[in-house]
C-alpha cells in the first residue's frame, strides 16, 4: 500500500525529559520518524518539554513545541494545530499514556484527530495487565498465574493463592516503578503499598515469581498487510528477576535451538496479531524455563523502546524510521533496507557478531539507596559494545563503561580479591551493578561453572564463556614473552577481547611496549562493517566496529575529514546534551563539505545512528580504541585526503580525558593545554589574579590535616571536592570540623568514593573554597573564535542559591534580577577568561553575584550542559557556531552568513531550566539538593513572564504547582527572614499556612497568620505531623529547607513523603518565590503556547 | 584444549587460517564446494539436511554449537556435507534438549571442521567470486592447496542416488497417499506430510509407472543436492506423471518440476542459505519470511506451462511456480522449515486442498 495522503500533518509526541526508564532512545526514535515523516511530506507538529534533545531542534519538525507535556496543554496545542493525526509509539510510555488520557477525554474525536502507529485499544489490551492476560489466554499462550489487587488485603489473598514468591507490578508504569518480588506476607505488604501508589489507577498485579529463569526478548514488526519480522532476539544474561533495563543483555539468542526460537517467534507474531498492533514496533518478552522449556509471555510494548534503539543499533534495522514510515501507509516490502540499498525492509536482519549491552548505574551519587538490582529500573546510562564472539563484545563493553576497568579480566586488581568467599557468593547470588566481577572473582578462585549456573540463574553457556575469558587470562602473566608471540598467539588474545592495557597490566609490561610489540607481530585492529545481512549483500552505509579478523572493510574515501569524539554512556553529569553537542559538530562539519567520523558507545543516542555522521564507529572511548579509529581512518585517505583533527571539546568529559593520547596537533579548537589550566587549581588562580578577577578564597588539600589548616584560614562554611570530576562528583558543603574529617576521610580512603576514579594525588589534590552563602549563581556560554572575537550566547541566572549544583538549579534566560552593570562585568570578564585561556569554541564560565560583586567560581573552556538549553531559548545553533569557529570560520563571517547574531540575543520571551531528579527511583534517598549533581534530565518551560516559565518548568518536570489549598513550611533558621516575603505572598495568593514549631513562631511574630501548628514527625502530642498531613492529602504544597548541619531527620522523612504522595517539595526559598511568581503570573496571565519556530522569528 | 593448526584454500589460492575441530581426516584433508549459511540458528538442521551433500558449509553466524545437538533436530540420519567452517565452536552446550556438544556429534559421524576462521571474509570472497570449491585441513598447506586447486563444484553432477534412500518406507496414517520423491529429502519434510497424508518415501530412481503402481492421490518432490540440469531421468519422470495427480514440490523438487514444465535453470552466484529471504506470493501479496537453500534457480521466462507464483523479493529470483491445469505447484524454499520461520507451512495445506480436489489458487 503506499502511504496515505488523507492525511497532512502528524503530532508526535516524545517522551520529555530523561528519567531513569526513558532516557535519549525515544530521542533517538523521535528524531528519525520526524525526519522520515518530513520526508514523506508531512507537515510535523512536534511536542516535547526536552530541550537537550536533538528532536526539539526546530530543523527537525516543522513545528516545534517545547511545553510540558501534559494533557491540558496538549489540547492547546491540538486546538492551535489541528493535526489529523497523532503518532503515539515514538514517545515512550509518557506519549502513550498522554494519547490515552486525550482519547479518554474525547479530544481526539472532538478535534477529527486519527490515532495511528497504535490504535488505542490495541495500547489499552497491551497495557493493562487484565486485559493483556485474558488477550493471552485466548490465543493459548502462557502468562504467569496471577491476579489483580486494588489493596494489600487483596493482594496478600491472591500470594496466598498462588504460592510464594510473588511479584508485584503496578498497572500502567514505566521502567518496573514500583515493582518487586514478595518472599513473605511483610514483603509483600510494603510492596503492594507502594505499587499501589506507583499505580496511576490504583491496581497492582500479583504474579507467579518466575525469578532465576532465562529471559528473552523479540523486537518485531508488523505492517498494515499483516506482514510481520522479527528484528531482532535479545537474550538476557541476568535471568528473570532483574529488570530487563537493568540486566546485561546480548544478541542475537545464544542459548535457543531453532525449534525453540522459532515457536518463539510464533508466539510473538501471535501476541502482535492478537493486541492489535496494526503497524510498527513492538517488543514481546518471554521467559523460559532452563529446565524443560516452559515458555510464558511476560509482557509487550505497543511501540519503540530502548530494546528497539538497542536493537536498532544491533543490527543496523532503523526500527523507528520504519515504524513511522508503516503508520503512514506503507508495507514492509515497499521500504528499502538503506543499509543495502538493494533489498526491501520486510527481512529478518542477520548478524555475524555478537552485541552486549551493559546498563551503568550512579548508587555512588545517591547515598541511601540499596546498590541491589530487581524488578525496579535503577541504572541511568548503558553501553553497547560490538565483537565478533561474546568474550570480545563483553569485554569491550566492560571497557566502554569508563569505570577504570580495562576489560572483564581484571588480573589481581579488583576490589573482590579482598572478599571472603561467603561475601563473594552473596555479591554474585544478589544481583548488584558488580555482579559480574564478583563472579570473575569468583571463577578466579576455581568456583564450579555448576555451582555458580545453581546458585545465580546465569545460563550456563555465559558462565563458561567468561571461564574462558579467565583460562586466557591466566596465560598472560609477567613470565610470558611478548616478544615470542606470532599472530596466533596474539590473536588469541586480541580477538577475545583483551586491550593492549589488560595485556600490559597482566604481564607487567607499559602499555606502549604492548601495543608496539603486537603491532610489530602484524596483528592490527581490523574494522567490520554492519550490514543487517552477515556480508551476504554488499552494504554502502559505514557503520563500522573494530575486531581482530584477516580484513577492513573501511572504504577509501578522498575527502578530508573530522573525528568527532561522543560522550560514552548516559550518567548523572553527562548526558544527552553532550549527545546533542556532538550530533551538530556532525551536522556543521557535513554542511562544510568535510565528512564526519563518529566515535561513540551508547546505543541510546542520536550520535550512534549511522546516518547522523558520514562514519560510525561503535567503539568504546579508550585510548587505544580511538588511536585505532584514527590509524583506520588514515588509511582510508586517498588522493590527497587528511584527517584535519578530532573533535573533544563538545562530549563533555570523556573525550577530555582522551585528549591527553592524542596528538596535540590533532585536537581541534580550544588547546588540551588551555582546557587543563582551567581545571588545575593554581593555574586557574595564578590567571584569575593576573585578570584581577575575584575568586572566593580558598586552596588545596590531600589530607585532612592540610584541609583543617586551608579552612583555619578561610573559614567555615566551605565548599569541599576533588579536581576532575564531573557532576559536582562527591561534592560538599561544609560548615563543621566533624563534617570536614568525615569528608576527608571518605575522600582520602582507598576504597572511599573515588577510589575507582584515581584517588586524590598530587595531580588530583581536593579543592577547598570558602562558600558564598545567599549569592546568585550565574552561568555563561560563550565562543571565541582564533581571531579573539567572542560571542556571548547567553546568561542564565540560576534560582537556587550557589551550592546547589548547576546541573540541579532552576534558571533562567534572560537573567531576572541581575543589574546592568553587573551584566556587563560578566560580558567583560567571560572576554577576558576566553582571552587568556586562548579558546576556540567554547567555554562556559560559573560566577556567584553577591551584593553586586561578581565572583568566578569556574571556567570550562569546552561545551556545557546548557548549550542546548541555550540554543532552544535563543535560536542560535550555538555547538554548530563553535565547530566553525574551531575549524577556522570567524564570528565576524559567521555574523555576515547569519549563523550567529552580532550581538547577545535578548529573546522578548522567558525560558526556565529545570532539572528532573530520579527520587521517586530511590525511597531511601534524602532529596535535598545540594553541590552534588543527581538530576538525570532536564525540562524547559517558555512564558512571558518568569513567573509563567518557571510554573510551566515544574510541570514538566512532573509536579504542577497548585492554585490553591495549603502550603506547609519548615525552615531552617537562615532561611527564615526570606521565608517571611514568602509567606506572605503566599498568604496574598489565598493560600492557608501549616509551619513546624520554630518556623510558626517567626511567621507568627512578624504578623502572618499560621493556620495549622505541625509537631515533630512521630511525636503526637506536639500536634499533627507533616508526614501525615501529606499522606491525607491536607497539602499542597512544601516548603522545607534543611538546616545546614546537624540532624536532617526529619526533613528528609517529609521529603520522603512528598515523593510518595506526589506532592510538589521545594526545598529552597529562592525556588519557593519562584514559585509564588509562577502561581501568581498563572492566576493573573493564563497560559499560551507557542512554537520555537513562532518565538525565534 | 589445544588444536592443530588448520588452512582453508578455494579453487582461486586464496587462503584462511584456523584450526582442526571435530573430525580429523587421515588424508589431511577435505574438499568440497564452499557456500556460506546466515541462519542465526539451526546449525545441525543444516549439517544433517542432504541438500548440502558435496558442499562445505560455513556459518556466517560466529557461535555454533551453544545449545549443543539432539537427535530430535536431525534431518536425515546422518550429516551429508563434506565438512564445516566455523569461527567460534562451543565446546560447553547449554539446552535442556541437548544431548552433546557439536563436536562430539562432528567426530562421530566424521565430519571435519575448521574453526577459528574470519568467515566474514570467506562469505565476502564467496558473495564476490560465487560458491567456489576448496579444501581445508590440518596437513601440508601445500598438499591442502593442490587439493583445493583440483576440487570439483556441483555443476553437472548427481549427487542425488548418493543420498536417495534405497527402498521405500511409508510414514503417517492420513486418509489418502502421497508418494514422496526421495532426492535428499528432509525428516521435517516426511514430519510436515505425514500429519495430513499417509506416505510413501520412494527411491529417486522410482519409475513412473512404480510411482502410479502405489495409486497416489498426490505426488511430492523434495529438496537435494547438486545440479538440478544434471537429472534429465528424474524430469522424464514428472513429463510422465504431469496432469494426472497432483504435484508439489520443493527446492530441487521445484526446479525439477519447472523443467517438466519446460523451463529452465541457472546456477546463481552463491546461492541462497539462510532462514531471512523475503518471498511474494503473488496469489495474495503476502511476504513470508523463508529459510533457503539452493544453488541453482528457474531461469526467468523459460516456462512452457504454468505462471510464476512466488519471487524473492531481495534479488528477483523465482521462488515458486503454478500450473493449476496441471494440478501442480512448487516452490524453491523450504515452507517445512527445519530450521527457519514457519510462515509458508500454509503450502502443505494448499496440496492437501488440492488433493481434496479444491480449486487450487492461481
Amino acid at each position: 500500500m503506499p502511504k496515505r495522503v488523507d492525511i497532512h500533518s502528524i503530532m508526535v509526541i516524545g517522551s520529555g525529559p530523561i528519567v531513569i526508564g526513558q532516557a535519549c532512545e525515544f530521542d533517538y526514535s523521535g528524531t528519525q520518524a520526524c525526519q522520515v515523516l518530513r520526508a514523506e511530506g508531512y507537515k510535523v507538529i512536534l511536542v516535547n518539554s526536552n530541550p537537550a534533545t536533538i528532536m526539539t531542534d526546530p530543523a527537525t519538525a516543522d513545528v516545534t513545541y517545547v511545553e510540558p507535556l501534559d494533557a491540558d496543554v496538549l489540547i492547546d496545542i491540538i486546538e492551535r494545530e489541528r493535526p489529523d493525526a497523532l503518532l503515539p509509539t515514538l514517545g515512550g510510555q509518557t506519549a502513550l499514556n498522554l494519547t490515552m488520557e486525550l482519547v479518554r477525554r474525547g479530544v481526539t474525536e472532538r478535534f477529527g484527530v486519527e490515532v495511528i502507529g497504535a490504535r488505542p485499544e490495541a495500547i489499552a489490551t497491551a497495557e493493562d495487565r487484565d486485559l493483556f492476560k485474558t488477550a493471552m489466554a485466548d490465543i493459548g499462550l502462557a502468562v504467569p498465574e496471577s491476579g489483580f489487587a486494588r489493596n494489600v488485603d487483596e493482594a496478600y489473598v491472591i500470594a496466598e493463592d498462588i504460592g510464594w514468591p510473588v511479584m508485584i507490578r503496578p498497572s500502567f508504569i514505566l521502567g518496573g516503578s514500583g515493582t518487586g518480588i514478595a518472599h513473605d506476607e511483610a514483603q509483600l505488604r510494603t510492596l503492594a503499598g507502594e505499587g499501589i501508589a506507583a499505580s496511576p489507577v490504583s491496581e497492582i498485579l500479583v504474579e507467579r515469581s518466575v525469578a532465576g529463569w532465562k529471559e528473552f526478548e523479540l523486537e518485531v514488526m508488523r505492517d498494515a498487510a499483516d506482514n510481520c519480522v522479527v528484528v531482532c532476539g535479545i537474550e538476557n544474561f541476568d535471568p528473570m528477576g532483574v529488570h530487563t533495563g537493568d540486566s546485561i543483555t546480548v544478541a542475537p539468542i545464544q542459548t535457543l535451538s531453532d525449534v525453540e526460537y522459532q515457536a518463539m517467534r510464533d508466539d510473538a507474531f501471535a501476541v502482535l496479531r492478537r493486541v492489535g498492533v496494526e503497524t510498527g514496533g513492538s517488543n514481546v518478552q518471554f521467559a523460559v524455563n532452563p529446565v524443560d522449556g516452559e515458555r510464558l509471555v511476560i509482557e509487550m510494548n505497543p511501540r519503540v523502546s530502548r530494546s528497539s534503539a538497542l536493537a536498532s543499533k544491533a543490527t543496523g534495522f532503523p526500527i523507528a524510521k520504519i515504524a513511522a514510515r508503516l503508520a503512514v501507509g506503507y508495507t514492509l516490502d515497499e521500504i528499502r533496507n538503506d543499509i543495502t540499498e538493494v533489498t526491501p525492509a520486510s527481512f529478518e536482519p542477520v548478524i555475524d557478531y555478537v552485541v552486549t549491552k551493559i546498563p551503568r548505574w550512579a548508587f555512588e551519587k545517591l547515598p541511601g539507596a540499596t546498590a541491589e538490582l530487581g524488578t525496579r529500573m535503577q541504572s541511568v546510562g548503558e553501553v553497547m559494545a560490538i565483537g565478533r564472539n561474546f568474550a570480545e563484545s563483553l569485554q569491550k563493553a566492560v571497557r566502554s563503561l569508563e569505570q577504570g576497568r580495562a576489560g572483564f579480566a581484571l588480573g589481581r586488581h579488583s576490589e573482590f580479591v579482598d572478599f571472603d568467599l561467603e561475601r563473594l557468593w552473596h555479591s554474585c547470588v544478589v544481583a548488584t551493578p558488580e555482579r559480574l566481577f564478583a563472579l570473575h572473582e569468583l571463577l578466579w578462585r576455581g568456583a564450579s561453572i555448576d555451582d555458580i549456573v545453581e546458585r545465580t540463574g546465569i545460563d550456563c553457556w555465559f558462565i563458561h564463556q567468561l571461564a574462558e575469558i579467565i583460562e586466557r587470562e591466566r596465560e598472560l602473566s609477567p613470565d610470558v614473552v611478548l616478544e615470542t608471540f606470532d599472530v596466533r598467539r596474539w590473536r588469541r588474545y586480541k580477538q577475545w577481547g583483551f586491550s593492549d592495557p589488560q595485556i600490559a597490566e597482566l604481564c607487567g609490561r607499559d602499555v606502549e611496549a604492548v601495543t608496539v610489540l603486537r603491532r610489530a607481530a602484524g596483528v592490527v585492529t581490523t574494522f567490520n562493517t554492519v550490514d543487517t545481512c552477515a556480508a551476504e549483500f554488499e552494504a554502502s552505509t559505514p557503520y563500522h566496529y573494530s575486531t581482530y579478523e584477516d580484513a577492513s572493510e573501511v572504504r577509501p574515501s578522498s575527502r578530508d575529514r573530522v573525528i568527532i569524539l561522543g560522550s560514552g554512556p548516559n550518567r548523572i553529569g553527562q548526558g544527552i546534551e553532550f549527545d546533542y553537542c556532538c550530533v551538530h559538530a556532525s551536522y556543521a562539519l557535513r554542511d562544510m563539505g568535510f565528512e564526519t567520523v563518529m566515535v561513540n558507545c551508547n546505543p541510546e543516542t542520536v550520535s550512534t545512528d549511522y546516518s547522523t555522521s558520514d562514519r560510525l564507529y561503535f567503539e568504546p572511548l579508550t585510548p587505544e580504541d580511538v588511536a585505532e579509529v584514527i590509524a583506520a581512518e588514515r588509511a582510508a585517505c586517498v588522493d590527497g585526503a587528511r584527517v584535519l583533527g578530532v573533535i573533544v571539546s563538545l562530549g563533555g568529559q570523556t573525550p577530555l580525558k582522551l585528549s591527553h593520547s592524542l596528538d596535540p596537533a590533532l585536537v581541534l579548537g580550544t588547546p588540551v593545554a588551555s582546557i587543563d589550566s582551567a581545571e588545575d587549581r593554581e593555574q586557574w588562580s595564578a590567571i584569575c589574579k593576573s585578570l584581577g578577577l575575584r575568586q572566593p578564597p580558598g586552596d588545596v588539600a590531600l589530607t585532612l590535616a592540610e584541609a583543617r589548616t586551608v579552612v583555619r584560614a578561610i573559614g567555615y562554611p566551605v565548599l569541599v571536592r576533588p579536581s576532575y570530576v564531573l557532576g559536582g562528583r562527591a561534592m560538599e558543603i561544609v560548615y563543621d570540623d566533624a563534617s570536614l574529617e568525615r569528608v576527608m576521610k571518605d575522600l582520602t580512603s582507598e576504597h572511599g568514593s573515588l577510589a575507582r576514579e584515581g584517588g586524590v594525588s598530587q595531580s588530583r589534590p581536593i579543592l577547598i573554597d570558602s562558600f558564598l552563602e545567599d549569592a546568585i549563581e550565574v552561568d555563561v556560554d560563550a565562543v571565541r573564535d582564533t581571531r579573539g572575537d567572542v560571542f556571548v550566547a547567553g546568561v542564565m541566572e540560576h534560582v537556587e542559591e550557589a551550592g546547589v549544583h548547576s546541573g540541579d538549579s532552576a534558571c533562567a534566560l534572560p537573567p531576572q534580577t541581575l543589574s546592568a552593570a553587573v551584566l556587563s562585568t560578566l560580558h567583560a570578564h567571560t572576554k577576558k577568561i576566553a582571552d587568556s585561556l586562548g579558546v576556540v569554541g567554547l567555554i562556559n564560565v560559573q560566577y556567584a553575584v553577591k551584593d553586586e560583586e561578581v565572583f568566578v567560581l569556574e571556567a570550562n573552556p569546552r561545551a556545557s550542559r546548557t548549550v542546548p538549553f541555550v540554543a532552544k531559548a535563543t535560536g542560535v545553533a550555538l555547538a554548530q557556531v563553535a565547530v566553525r569557529v574551531m575549524m577556522g570560520q570567524s564570528l565576524r563571517e559567521l555574523v555576515e552568513l547569519g549563523v550567529v547574531p552580532a550581538a547577545t540575543p535578548v529573546p522578548h520571551y522567558v525560558s526556565v531550566k529545570e532539572a528532573v531528579l530520579p527520587f521517586n527511583r530511590f525511597p531511601g534517598v534524602d532529596t535535598v539538593l545540594g553541590p552534588e549533581m543527581r538530576s538525570t534530565g532536564e525540562v524547559m518551560g517558555v512564558g512571558e513572564s518568569f513567573g509563567i516559565a518557571f510554573a510551566k518548568a515544574q510541570l514538566a518536570a512532573g509536579t504542577r504547582l497548585p492554585d490553591q489549598g495549603q502550603v506547609f513550611m519548615s525552615l531552617a533558621d537562615r532561611d527564615k527572614v526570606q521565608g517571611l516575603e514568602l509567606a506572605r505572598l503566599l498568604a496574598d495568593l489565598g493560600f492557608t499556612l501549616a509551619a513546624t514549631v520554630g518556623t510558626a513562631g517567626y511567621l507568627r511574630s512578624h504578623g502572618v497568620v499560621v493556620a495549622t501548628l505541625v509537631g515533630k514527625v512521630g511525636l503526637a502530642e506536639m500536634g499533627v505531623d507533616a508526614v501525615s498531613m501529606i499522606a491525607a492529602g491536607d497539602v499542597q504544597l512544601v516548603v522545607n529547607t534543611p538546616s545546614g548541619s546537624g540532624a536532617r531527620a526529619d526533613g528528609a522523612l517529609i521529603r520522603a513523603a512528598c515523593i510518595v504522595h506526589a506532592v510538589s517539595c521545594l526545598t529552597t526559598i529562592s525556588a519557593g518565590l519562584a514559585a509564588a511568581k509562577g502561581i501568581a503570573d498563572t492566576r493573573a496571565q493564563g497560559w499560551r503556547v507557542a512554537s520555537l519556530q513562532e518565538l525565534h522569528r | 584444549m589445544t588444536r592443530q593448526p588448520s588452512v582453508l584454500v578455494l579453487a582461486d589460492g586464496t587462503t584462511f587460517e584456523g584450526y582442526a575441530a571435530g573430525h580429523v581426516p587421515d588424508e589431511g584433508f577435505t574438499s568440497g564446494e564452499f557456500v556460506f549459511n546466515t541462519a542465526l540458528s539451526g546449525y545441525q538442521e543444516v549439517i544433517t539436511d542432504p541438500s548440502y551433500a558435496g558442499q562445505i558449509v560455513s556459518f556466517t553466524y560466529p557461535h555454533i554449537g551453544n545449545y549443543g545437538v539432539t537427535p530430535l533436530d536431525d534431518e536425515s540420519l546422518r550429516p551429508w556435507c563434506e565438512g564445516v567452517v566455523i569461527r567460534e565452536l562451543s565446546n560447553l552446550p547449554s539446552n535442556w534438549r541437548s544431548v552433546g556438544p557439536l563436536e562430539g556429534f562432528l567426530r562421530q559421524h566424521r565430519v571435519a571442521a575448521i574453526v577459528g576462521v574470519d568467515t566474514r571474509r570467506l562469505t565476502r570472497h564467496l558473495r564476490a567470486h560465487g560458491a567456489l570449491p576448496g579444501a581445508f585441513g590440518h596437513g601440508d598447506p601445500q598438499v591442502v592447496a593442490a587439493a583445493a586447486r583440483v576440487a570439483r563444484g556441483t555443476d553437472g553432477t548427481d549427487l542425488v542416488t548418493r543420498v536417495s534412500t534405497g527402498e521405500i518406507y511409508t510414514r503417517g496414517v492420513g486418509e489418502r497417499h502421497v508418494v514422496a520423491l526421495d532426492y535428499g529429502i528432509k525428516t521435517m519434510m516426511v514430519h510436515q506430510l505425514a500429519e495430513r497424508f499417509r506416505v510413501s518415501v520412494v527411491p529417486a530412481s522410482t519409475s513412473a509407472e512404480e510411482i502410479r503402481s502405489l495409486e497416489p492421490d498426490g505426488v511430492f518432490l523434495s529438496n537435494g543436492p547438486g545440479d538440478p540440469a544434471a537429472l534429465g531421468d528424474q524430469v522424464r519422470v514428472l513429463e510422465t506423471l504431469l496432469g494426472t495427480v497432483p504435484i508439489f514440490g520443493i527446492c530441487l523438487g521445484h526446479q525439477l518440476l519447472a523443467q517438466a514444465l519446460g523451463g529452465r535453470t541457472f546456477k546463481l552466484p552463491f546461492g541462497h542459505h539462510g532462514s531471512n529471504h523475503p518471498v511474494r506470493d503473488l496469489a495474495t501479496g503476502r511476504i513470508e519470511i523463508t529459510a533457503q537453500n539452493h544453488n541453482y534457480a528457474v531461469e526467468p521466462d523459460t516456462l512452457a506451462h504454468g505462471v510464476v507464483s512466488h519471487v524473492n523479493l531481495n534479488d528477483g529470483v523465482i521462488e515458486g511456480v503454478s500450473a493449476p491445469s496441471e494440478r501442480c505447484f512448487s516452490v524453491q524454499y523450504h515452507p517445512e522449515a527445519g530450521p527457519g520461520p514457519h510462515d509458508a507451512r500454509y503450502l502443505f495445506e494448499r496440496f492437501e486442498n488440492a488433493l481434496r480436489g479444491v480449486t487450487m489458487g492461481a
